[in-house]
């Protein structure tokens, strides 16, 4: 069992992601994360401000059960099958993201720069943890869906348009690293 | 019986979103890198696996356990909402290191400035359905 408490490798994590979609397809529904964004949205009345948001969110009520699940895996996962909780990402990358000012690069599994809890004093990473959020909600339900709508889902479905939001996604993500994080950290 | 399979799905979602560590925000930035091979074997397993799944459900007619037919939705065809969103979609995927699963994975994890992303995830897509009409599509 020492291999549970270890990283998964790709294959054995891509394989669960397969399945994950597998038995959401198998309970009749499919796999979609960005769609429960909306969802919050309605239920806290947005239905008043925009027509985007006026449908009976009790249809969705099963995605928020898979959101609840993901909170107690994610629990689970943290505080029961993981021994070390620092990611061994490529050394190069190490020495790139110390350079950036992220001393917790290879350290942990978050950047404590940007998600210990020591940040809810400091307006300016609140602030950015607020905008990255902004633009994935935004750009998920302007694009239709997420990385499992998108790029699992829409993929295995042979879609183009899903092709087409894999390819901004990854253009977005390459302009945020490439030009805009040496501008901001 | 239905909301405790998806319940039970969503956990061993949870749970691979964090175990694979696909839910790290280091190892986003490293896919954008491509520093590493890691999240490109995940997601390409899944894809792979995925197409086989789909083409399998589809040739054999397979049926829901509820017995009813599985059916896919097609997205609508269209080239800028799929570029544009998915570009502004991965501006913030870089800068927040999580999609919306991971997100949710990260809050049962503990790390709890994750509910900032959220919050501002939720405030995305409220922002979105008031300029949609606007938008090109």
């Amino acid at each position: 069992m020492d291999w549970i408490m270890q990283p998964w490798p790709w294959y054995v994590s891509g394989a669960a992601i397969a399945l994950v979609m597998l038995l959401l397809l198998l309970v009749g529904r499919n796999f979609g994360m960005s769609s429960n964004l909306r969802t919050f949205c309605t239920m806290c009345g947005a239905g008043k401000t925009s027509e985007f948001f006026r449908f009976d969110w009790k249809e969705q009520q099963w995605n928020l059960i898979v959101v609840v699940g993901a909170i107690i895996g994610g629990f689970i996962a943290a505080h029961y099958l993981t021994a070390d909780p620092a990611v061994a990402i490529n050394p190069v990358t190490v020495a790139e993201l110390n350079t950036l000012g992220f001393e917790s690069a290879g350290k942990a599994y978050l950047p404590t720069e940007l998600f210990s809890s020591g940040v809810f004093s400091e307006p300016a990473t609140l602030g950015l943890l607020a905008l990255g959020g902004f633009l994935v909600g935004f750009g998920a339900r302007y694009a239709g869906g997420c990385t499992s709508g998108h790029a699992i889902s829409g993929l295995s479905n042979l879609q183009w348009p899903s092709l087409l939001a894999v390819i901004g996604f990854f253009a977005g993500g390459m302009v945020m690293i490439y030009f805009l994080f040496p501008l901001i950290f | 019986m239905r909301s405790l399979s998806y319940l039970l799905i969503g956990i061993l979602f949870g749970i691979t979103m964090f175990k694979s560590e696909a839910a790290s925000w280091f190892r986003i930035y490293e896919m954008f890198k491509f520093d590493a091979f890691h999240m490109y074997g995940i997601i390409g397993t899944a894809v792979v696996l995925g197409v086989i799944i789909v083409q399998a459900i589809k040739r054999f007619k397979v049926k829901s356990f509820y017995g009813d037919p599985i059916q896919f939705e097609p997205k609508e065809k269209s080239v800028p909402r799929y570029l544009i969103g998915g570009f502004i979609f991965g501006l913030g995927w870089a800068l927040a290191g999580a999609c919306p699963g991971p997100m949710f994975t990260l809050v049962g994890a503990g790390y709890l400035p994750i509910l900032i992303v959220i919050a501002g995830a939720v405030l995305g897509t409220w922002a979105y359905g008031l300029v949609k009409e606007k938008l090109p599509h």
